[in-house]
């Protein structure tokens, strides 16, 4: 047996990723807790508006993007709970790779839960909204917006993982960053279901891209350090 | 092996370390003793990279902690009050997890030597979280030794065990510094301290008091010795006798 000595920083990040992914698909805790909710949010909406049929579909855009938000919260906090609570972050950091790499896996896989979540949730709209969101359109907005929200949603609640109160804070701390992700991603989301024109689109989608690439490179750079004591 | 020189460690105004110069040489096993509160799971974590020092450096196998910690994390093996495992995995997963972010060779092989070495190679596919807490701190020490570091930190690893498995891991201990490598045990249990280290050190007030060989401690002296140190100031160091 030998170390080989430097583990690369996709080895590192895959190993992270089929760790949460083995985890997972044995306890079903954290899918299970996000899909529940986000169906009763849906459930929800549905009864509570009694909107009208074309009206509905309307909101659909908006509510779409509630529910995941606030289901992805769940499993953000949940994801880095596990690390926490059984010190295991710890034993993360112990490893001799590069702290980015830890980020980087654990945002896939909360980026890969927020996305089955979706695939889940796109069809059972069609069904209770009357608005078919199964389409190519809203599925890349999807990608860009979970990507964007998990970025910066997986290097908040390593912060907010620290603290009594982290079930409280993660929220407190991510909502008002990821404004412009929603915005974006409702308007684009919107826009597909209008079948508006791609000119009037690519404005929402180019900031989910920009918003993407910014906070996915400054949380690569802060991890390390939020993690110091 | 471990070189700590003036360490300070401040949580806002309380100083919970004060310039502590300890040395460790390869093949020690040092007992860090020490009342609650007095430094000893700050210091192990330092040492481990996981808590920045306020003040000092700190070497470990020959490179400096402050800018070559993934060189001494590649080093260290850490056992601390918590096993540091994923419930939701089995034995031998989890190990495997950790063998791949130290990239070891011959992961497999190793995987169940050391699952041997614990005794759990027969539960090897089961959960974790359906292990007893000895049998999760004895595949936390598997996990701190899988890929043989030089050095090995243990934080209270009794705590929390009963009395076949707090054998059962001294047993295991004791395999490990056969081997040769240098150990630093923090304990509140003096009579397992006794029976595993070369070296006790005792820390209070922010610094090391006092230190003692084993060689040079008379019989049983550890409890007097141990209370002499936190009773004085002037400890004297190495020579087994504290003035007061």
């Amino acid at each position: 047996m030998k170390a080989t000595g430097a583990v690369s920083f996709w080895q590192a990040t895959l190993a992270v990723l089929w760790k949460d992914l083995a985890a997972e698909w044995r306890s079903r805790e954290l899918l299970s807790a996000m899909l529940v909710f986000a169906l009763l949010v849906i459930f929800i909406f549905n009864f509570a508006l009694e909107l009208q049929t074309q009206l509905r579909a309307g909101l659909s855009a908006g509510i779409l993007w509630v529910t995941l938000i606030f289901a992805g919260t769940l499993g953000l906090n949940r994801s880095l709970a596990v690390e926490k609570d059984r010190g295991c972050l710890d034993g993360l950091l112990l490893a001799p790779v590069d702290r980015a790499a830890i980020y980087a896996g654990k945002a896939l896989a909360n980026w890969v839960f927020m996305l089955i979540v979706a695939a889940i949730m796109l069809p059972l709209f069609g069904i209770f909204y009357n608005a078919s969101l199964v389409l190519p359109g809203v599925v890349l907005v999807v990608l860009l917006g979970a990507e964007g929200y998990v970025a910066v949603g997986t290097l908040l609640a390593s912060m907010a993982v620290q603290a009594r109160t982290r079930d409280i804070l993660l929220p407190i701390l991510l909502f008002p960053v990821v404004i412009p992700v929603v915005v974006a991603a409702v308007k684009a989301t919107g826009g597909y279901l209008q079948a508006l024109p791609l000119e009037e689109i690519r404005p929402w989608l180019n900031l989910l891209g920009v918003y993407d690439v910014i906070f996915t490179s400054v949380a690569f750079m802060v991890f390390d350090s939020i993690l110091e004591e | 092996m471990i070189e700590v020189h003036h360490l300070t460690k401040r949580y806002g105004p309380k100083v919970v370390l004060r310039r502590l110069d300890l040395r460790v040489e390869k093949g020690e096993f040092v007992a860090l003793l020490g009342p609650n509160g007095a430094g000893k799971t700050t210091l192990l974590r330092i040492l481990a990279s996981l808590s920045k020092p306020t003040l000092g450096e700190v070497w470990i196998a020959g490179y400096r902690l402050r800018d070559q910690a993934a060189w001494v994390r590649r080093r260290l093996g850490v056992v601390s009050h918590q096993p540091l495992l994923y419930g939701d995995l089995s034995a031998e997963e989890n190990l495997r997890f950790y063998a791949r972010l130290y990239g070891l060779e011959n992961a497999e092989t190793r995987i169940r030597e050391v699952l041997t070495l614990v005794g759990l190679w027969a539960r090897r596919r089961d959960l974790v979280r359906t292990f007893s807490r000895g049998m999760q701190q004895r595949l936390a020490i598997g996990r701190a030794i899988l890929h043989d570091p030089e050095v090995l930190l243990l934080d209270e690893p009794h705590t929390g065990l009963d009395q076949e498995a707090c054998d059962m891991l001294d047993q295991l201990l004791r395999q490990v510094a056969a081997r040769g490598r240098t150990v630093v045990m923090t304990s509140h249990d003096l009579a397992r301290a006794a029976d595993l280290a070369s070296r006790f050190d005792v820390l209070s007030g922010g610094h090391i008091q006092a230190s003692v060989r084993r060689e040079d401690l008379a019989g049983d002296a550890l409890l007097t010795f141990y209370r002499q140190a936190l009773g004085s100031e002037n400890a004297t160091e190495g020579t087994g006798e504290v003035h007061l």
